[in-house]
C-alpha cells in the first residue's frame, strides 16, 4: 500500500502561511515527518494557484525533495503549474504523480502531461455533470478514463483511478459505493487497474474525535477491497496496520479482548456499510 | 397456481404516541409497516390532521384561506371552536406567531394566557407551537409548557438552537415534543440522539424533518421522511422511531401557485382550486412519505386528505 502523505495542502493555515511566504521551514518539517510515518510519497496541495502557481509548484516540488527521497504527487488543476513541477522533479528517488485528471474534457491535456514526463496520474471518476451516483457509474466513468489515457499514450499501468470519496455525514450511501467501485475498477484491466482514494474526506465534517476513527476503519475495508494507494495521514495508517488483525476479526465476527475497541469498530463498520443510519453521536448509541 | 402477493416484514416499529387527555386524547404512530401498508402488518392508528390556528389574526394568509376563518379568526378561542364544531377538527395546532420580535413580538405571558384560553375551551389535543424564532420560542415555549401542565400537549419545535431548554420543560409538565431540524436525515437523528441523553424518553418526541410545498422542495422532504421511516422499520434504529409531522399548511399558503390571481395567470386555472389542490396534494404526499401528523389550513383540503386516508386504509 502506497501513502501519500495528505499534510502539505493549501489548505492548512500553517502550510498555507509558509506557501505565501516561501518559508521551507514548516514544508519540509511536515515532509519529513511524514516520511518518518511511512510516507511513499508527499502531496503538495496548491489549489487551483490561479497567480503564481508555475513559481508555487516548482517551488513546493523542490523544497519536498530537499527534505526527503520520495517522489511528489503534485495536486493542482492548474496544468502550467503542474508542467513547472515536473520539470525540476527529482526522478531519482520515484516517478512524480499528478493528481489529477478526470472525464471533464478541460482535464484531459493532463494526461498529455503524464505522457510527456512519464509521470503516474490519478483519474479521477467524475465527468463534467453532477457526482457519480454508484459503483456503476463510477465504473463507467473510469472506463472513459482508461480509453482517454490510451489515446494520449499513457499506459494503464500508470493510472490510478480515484472513486472519489465523499462525507459519510452527508453521502452515507457513497461510503459503501466507494468500496464496491475499487473492486470493480481492478476487475476493469488484467493486471488490475490500480486505485487511490482521498481518504479523508470521508469523515470531513464530522466532530473531530470521530474524524481518527472513520478515516480508519475506513481504510481498513478499502485495503480489503484492494485498494493500492491513499492520500491520507501516514501516522493514522501506521495505527490501521498495529490494529490491522483486530480489524479483520471484528470485520469477521470475532469477539477480540478489548471490548470498547470491539464495539467502536462494529458501531463504525456498520455506519460504513450502512446499516445503521450516520449521526454525529453514532457511537454513544 | 393462485397469486400470492409478496409481502415485507419489518423488524421495528413506530412508537405509539397519544396526545390530550380523557375522551378527547388521540394516538397517532404505532405501525410496523410502511405508511398504508396495512396487508403487512399492523396500523393501529390513523394520520392525524391538526387544524392550524394562530395567536393573532392570520394577516399574511391569502384570501382564500383567510376567508374560511372569517368572524372567527380574530380570536383564537372561538377559532378553535369553530374547527371542532364546524369543521370535526380532531386536533387543534395554535401557533404563537404573534410572539415573534419582528411581528406582535408578544410576550411570554400573554401567548401562555392563549395558551390556556384555548386549552379550556377544547377538548381535543392542542399542538402548541412557536414563531419559529429560536430564542424567543425558549421563553415562549417554556411558558407555554408550564400553562399547560399535564394536558398532554405536543409542543415544539424544539431546534438545534434551543432544545435543551424546550425539552426539558416538555419533560417536566408531561407533554410530548417535536424535534424539527432542517431537511437533513443525519441531522434530524442527531438532534434525536441529543434529545435522548437529556433524559428525555424518545418515545414522546415527535420528528419534524421539516417540511416544503409541492414545487418548492417537497421532493427533499419526501426523500428525508421516507429514509427516516425506512431507517426505523428496516433497521430497528430506536432513534428515528418516533412519529413524523408535516407542517404543510404554512408552506403551501405562501407560494405563488396559491396567490397568484387568474387575472394574471389565467392558463393556471382557478385560484381557488388550485391552493385547495395544492395543500392536499403537498399533504397526501407526505402522508406516502410517511408523515403521521399533519398542519393544514384549508378546510376543503383537511377533507380530500382526510378522504384519501380513508380510501387507503
Amino acid at each position: 500500500m502506497l501513502i501519500i502523505g495528505e499534510k502539505l495542502s493549501i489548505i492548512a493555515k500553517r502550510v498555507r502561511e509558509a506557501m505565501m511566504s516561501k518559508d521551507k521551514g514548516p514544508i519540509q518539517e511536515i515532509a519529513k515527518r511524514q516520511a518518518d510515518e511511512g510516507s511513499g510519497m508527499i502531496d503538495a496541495n496548491i489549489g487551483p494557484a490561479e497567480d503564481g502557481g508555475e513559481d508555487l509548484m516548482e517551488w513546493m516540488v523542490t523544497t519536498i525533495q530537499e527534505a526527503v527521497q520520495l517522489p511528489v504527487c503534485l495536486d493542482t488543476t492548474n496544468i502550467q503549474a503542474l508542467e513547472a513541477g515536473l520539470k525540476v522533479h527529482n526522478n531519482e528517488w520515484g516517478r512524480p504523480m499528478i493528481n489529477s485528471t478526470s472525464n471533464d474534457p478541460e482535464r484531459f491535456p493532463i494526461l498529455e502531461l503524464a505522457g510527456k514526463y512519464s509521470a503516474l496520474v490519478i483519474g479521477l471518476t467524475v465527468g463534467k455533470g453532477g457526482l457519480p451516483a454508484d459503483a456503476e457509474e463510477r465504473s463507467a466513468i473510469a472506463a472513459e478514463i482508461m480509453a482517454r489515457a490510451m489515446e494520449y499514450g499513457v499506459p494503464l499501468e500508470d493510472l490510478y483511478l480515484d472513486p472519489l470519496v465523499l462525507q459519510i455525514a452527508t453521502s452515507q450511501d457513497h461510503a459503501v459505493h466507494v468500496i464496491e467501485a475499487i473492486k470493480m475498477f481492478q476487475e476493469m484491466n488484467d493486471p488490475p487497474m490500480k486505485t487511490v482514494v482521498g481518504l479523508s474526506n470521508i469523515s470531513n465534517g464530522c466532530p473531530k474525535e470521530l474524524r481518527p476513527i472513520l478515516n480508519k476503519y475506513y481504510f481498513a475495508l478499502l485495503q480489503d477491497a484492494g485498494l493500492t494507494a491513499a492520500i491520507a495521514d501516514a501516522h493514522e495508517m501506521g495505527e490501521v496496520m498495529k490494529e490491522k488483525d483486530m480489524i479483520l476479526d471484528v470485520m469477521n465476527g470475532k469477539t477480540i479482548d478489548d471490548e470498547k475497541k470491539m464495539i467502536e469498530i462494529q458501531k463504525t463498520l456498520d455506519v460504513i456499510m450502512g446499516r445503521t443510519l450516520y449521526a454525529h453521536s453514532y457511537l454513544e448509541m | 397456481m393462485a397469486f400470492t402477493p409478496p409481502k415485507e416484514s419489518y423488524s421495528g416499529k413506530v412508537f405509539p404516541v397519544e396526545a390530550g387527555t380523557g375522551d378527547g386524547a388521540v394516538s397517532l404512530g404505532g405501525e410496523n409497516v410502511l405508511p398504508f401498508h396495512a396487508f403487512e402488518g399492523e396500523i393501529p392508528n390513523k394520520p392525524l390532521v391538526a387544524y392550524e390556528i394562530q395567536d393573532v389574526p392570520p394577516a399574511d394568509w391569502p384570501d382564500e384561506v383567510k376567508s374560511q376563518y372569517e368572524g372567527v379568526s380574530d380570536d383564537p378561542v372561538k377559532w378553535a371552536k369553530h374547527c371542532i364544531d364546524e369543521l370535526g377538527a380532531k386536533a387543534i395546532a395554535l401557533r404563537l406567531v404573534g410572539t415573534h420580535p419582528d411581528g406582535a413580538n408578544r410576550s411570554a405571558d400573554d401567548a401562555s394566557k392563549t395558551v390556556k384560553d384555548v386549552l379550556d375551551a377544547i377538548n381535543v389535543p392542542l399542538i402548541i407551537m412557536g414563531s419559529n424564532h429560536a430564542e424567543k420560542d425558549s421563553e415562549v415555549l417554556v411558558k407555554a409548557s408550564e400553562t399547560a401542565k399535564d394536558k398532554n400537549c405536543i409542543i415544539g419545535k424544539a431546534q438545534e438552537a434551543n432544545y435543551k431548554t424546550i425539552a426539558a420543560a416538555a419533560m417536566a409538565n408531561n407533554h410530548k415534543l417535536i424535534a424539527m431540524s432542517e431537511l437533513d436525515i443525519n441531522l434530524s437523528k442527531q438532534l434525536n440522539i441529543l434529545i435522548t441523553q437529556m433524559g428525555f424518553d424518545n418515545a414522546r418526541i415527535i420528528t419534524d424533518p421539516m417540511s416544503s410545498a409541492l414545487g418548492y422542495g417537497l421532493e427533499y422532504t419526501y426523500s428525508v421522511m421516507e429514509r427516516i421511516r425506512l431507517a426505523a422499520l428496516t433497521q430497528n434504529d430506536t432513534t428515528m422511531q418516533p412519529p413524523m409531522m408535516a407542517d404543510v399548511g404554512m408552506y403551501v399558503w405562501k407560494i405563488k401557485e396559491t396567490q397568484a390571481p387568474e387575472s394574471d395567470l389565467p392558463d393556471w386555472g382557478s385560484l381557488k382550486e388550485r391552493g385547495i389542490a395544492w395543500e392536499a396534494v403537498t399533504a397526501s404526499s407526505l402522508l406516502l412519505a410517511g408523515a403521521e401528523l399533519l398542519v393544514m389550513r384549508h378546510p376543503e383540503a383537511v377533507k380530500t386528505v382526510n378522504s384519501f386516508v380513508e380510501e387507503l386504509s
